[in-house]
């Protein structure tokens, strides 16, 4: 059809080829719309399942209703007092806070608020709840009787901690997420040394992450040129041996490196067999980073051999032999000719491996013991443990942040090839 | 790769040292999975070898921690709900996937750069951030701790694989034979299920197979979703693994070891198929 247009193109009137021209653009239109219609149902169902979640977890990271919602009447008052002044606020602040934490107490929701004002500040929580318990006895004037309660009423660095938390967004928790601390005046500091958990935790995530790629490219690329240069038929029968652990439940290849390293498992009893080892003396190479180290090398090896093998299958070994014919060494030829040529593998295999190490929770939760945590398992803890979603949330964040800006780094430098999973 | 007739000493060496370094790390890939069958067997509830099991004493073996897995009710119950979920979850990731593999592989599509990247961020998004957010969203539309939640949630884990592998399939698709079926006369759904279908169903199938061990494995979204009901295998491989470990763990890994050879074997057929089937010969 498109032909004859062209041909015919001299010979048609304005008038008719307005409506050839009308005519293509309602059939473009169509095709358009039918691609789109077929997309429509997963974009639709992603967004609904997935990317919702996701904004969702994000908003979480700095939505802050607790105070404002559980103590509204603290909060309006609040909002008129200066926390610069050094005063405490005035009378009538006090007698909203007596309210709040009346009606607090009675729909139990004084609890949340008080939760949430701990994260700031210890001792919030039983300053709050244990106020509550007497406020309902209280007659006015309420200043000084909550004083006297408590002292923590008459300390301003309580009120400012109240006031900046009323509000319904807050950073804190993205605050917290980078070892920092805000103080009663405002300002943003670094925790003392020792109290820093989180920024150590994700640069050991980071730094570890890179030693399993390392690992992998090591003992990969080796691997990867064996089965490229191999006759098809053996390198399909040694491929197996790749693809078995990529098939095979992560959690089978964790328990099996469980029995594997464990002080009473099987690489002990052959040390210890062999006399290397004594027997009181085993190796401890597992709960600890070194069996994260191990397990997670063995787990996403193949993510590094199958790019590398992809690439390095369409690079013709004559280069190598050409060179070779050239005067060059061994070393030379493969230095300059080959691994120039199987960078890109190298690099979609790493950034691969990478993305996936460094947001693992499984295998570090099950053979990490204390020093082989990741960022993830600190998201998981906050998740279900000490149920402080919002620190979670942030940690997520930083965590995804750091995933898709690497992910986008790599397709703008290497251009975004989407198969890096699959052969 | 035959050593080269001219190659000196030195250059023999590293081909030898290069052989044995390759072998180490096949060793190194498969022996994990393969060291888990005997242990399975074993009669004492240890995750090592006894001196028994060396000695080959056929005492020494037993068939107890399988006895121990298909005698427990918890057990059945996993695998019937890991059954339930997989199955639909994957239906559904065929279905949804296929069709957008479709639209994506056609050029007059708009956005498709970003459309790609929402269509396969499930891959890339670290999972336990996507558990901690399907945490909280299926939790306040009241699917958490559902079969519905969690079988979406797989869904959506899933249908990345298929929207590869299909389009890998319709990169190499000649249009040209759609067009001939219309042009002899064929409707476009008559052509679609007689022309399309039959030449992209190994990449569906792959992709569906994917689809399908993700959810199979799949443990992270899944203790954060669902509840005590719909515990599935890795949920109850996961606890097993953290409270008591016990052998049963080792026999519940052997066989699944075994269902993911099958699912190999598949695959490769699959795959070798459709090299045919689209004239690449395998190289």
């Amino acid at each position: 059809m498109m032909a004859t247009t062209v041909e015919a193109e001299g010979q048609l009137t304005p008038d008719e080829q307005k409506r050839l021209t009308a005519d293509m653009h309602r059939s473009l239109r169509r095709k358009k719309i039918r691609a789109v219609f077929l997309v429509a149902p997963l974009l639709i169902f992603i967004m609904v399942t997935f990317v919702s979640p996701i904004a969702t977890m994000l908003f979480r990271s700095v939505d802050n209703p607790q105070v404002s919602e559980y103590m509204p009447n603290t909060t309006a008052a609040l909002a008129n007092w200066d926390a610069d002044s050094n005063e405490l606020p005035d009378e009538a602040t006090y007698a909203a806070l007596v309210k709040d934490l009346v009606v607090g107490r009675e729909n139990h929701t004084i609890g949340k608020a008080a939760t949430r004002l701990n994260y700031e500040k210890s001792q919030m929580r039983s300053l709050l709840t244990g106020t509550a318990r007497k406020a309902g006895r209280l007659k006015p004037p309420y200043k000084e009787q909550l004083i006297k309660i408590n002292n923590g009423w008459g300390d301003i660095d309580n009120w400012r901690v109240i006031k900046r938390e009323s509000s319904p967004y807050t950073l804190s928790y993205y605050v917290a997420a980078f070892d920092m601390e805000t103080t009663p005046s405002g300002e943003i500091r670094m925790l003392p040394e020792q109290q820093r958990v989180y920024l150590q935790m994700l640069w050991r995530t980071v730094w570890m992450s890179l030693l399993i790629t390392a690992l992998t490219l090591l003992l990969g690329y080796p691997v990867s040129y064996l089965l490229a240069s191999l006759p098809m038929g053996i390198a399909n029968t040694l491929m197996i041996m790749v693809l078995l652990p990529f098939w095979t439940s992560l959690l089978v290849r964790t328990s099996s490196w469980i029995a594997l390293l464990q002080g009473q498992g099987v690489i002990n009893d052959i040390l210890v067999w062999f006399g290397l080892v004594s027997d009181d003396n085993r190796l401890s190479m597992i709960y600890n980073a070194t069996g994260t180290v191990i397990t997670m090398t063995h787990i996403l090896l193949p993510f590094m051999i199958l790019p590398l093998y992809s690439v390095m299958k369409t690079i013709p070994p004559s280069y190598m032999r050409a060179a070779r014919s050239l005067g060059a060494t061994p070393f030379t030829a493969f230095f300059k000719v080959y691994l120039p040529q199987s960078v890109p593998g190298i690099s979609a295999g790493a950034i691969l491996v990478f993305i996936l190490a460094i947001g693992y929770y499984i295998t570090p939760a099950l053979v990490g013991g204390q020093t082989g945590q990741f960022i993830g398992n600190m998201i998981a803890y906050h998740m279900q443990s000490s149920l402080n979603w919002g620190l979670a949330a942030a940690l997520g964040v930083v965590l995804l942040a750091l995933v898709l800006g690497i992910y986008a780094l790599y397709s703008r430098l290497f251009g975004s090839n989407n198969q890096m999973t699959l052969r | 790769m035959a050593l080269p007739s001219y190659a000196g000493p030195l250059e023999t060496f590293w081909y030898y040292a290069f052989r044995v370094f390759c072998g180490m790390v096949f060793i190194f890939l498969i022996s994990p999975l393969l060291i888990i069958i005997p242990l399975s067997f074993n009669v004492e509830p240890y995750f090592s070898f006894t001196e028994g099991m060396l000695a080959f004493d056929p005492d020494a073996y037993s068939l107890r921690w399988y006895q121990e897995f298909f005698g427990s009710e918890r057990w059945m119950n996993a695998i019937q709900n890991t059954f339930i979920v997989a199955v639909c979850s994957t239906i559904l990731s065929m279905i949804l996937g296929t069709l957008a593999a479709l639209g994506l592989s056609r050029s007059e599509l708009p956005f498709k750069g970003m459309i790609m990247g929402f269509l396969i961020s499930p891959m890339i998004v670290p999972l336990i951030i996507s558990a901690a957010g399907m945490f909280f969203f299926y939790s306040s539309l009241g699917i958490s701790q559902s079969y519905l939640g969690l079988i979406l949630a797989h869904t959506a884990l899933g249908t990345p694989f298929v929207v590869i592998t299909v389009t890998a399939t319709l990169s190499g698709f000649d249009y040209n034979l759609v067009r001939a079926a219309a042009s002899m006369g064929a409707t476009p759904t008559y052509a679609f299920f007689k022309v399309t279908v039959p030449l992209i169903l190994t990449g569906v199938i792959s992709g569906g197979l994917f689809a399908l061990m993700t959810s199979v494995d799949e443990v992270v979204v899944a203790i954060f979703i669902a509840g005590a009901e719909q515990r599935t295998v890795p949920m109850q491989m996961w606890a097993g693994i953290r409270e008591q470990i016990s052998p049963t763990i080792l026999a519940v890994a052997t066989l699944l070891v075994c269902m993911s050879i099958l699912l190999l074997s598949t695959v490769e057929y699959l795959r070798r198929r459709s090299e045919t089937i689209r004239g690449i010969t395998p190289h």
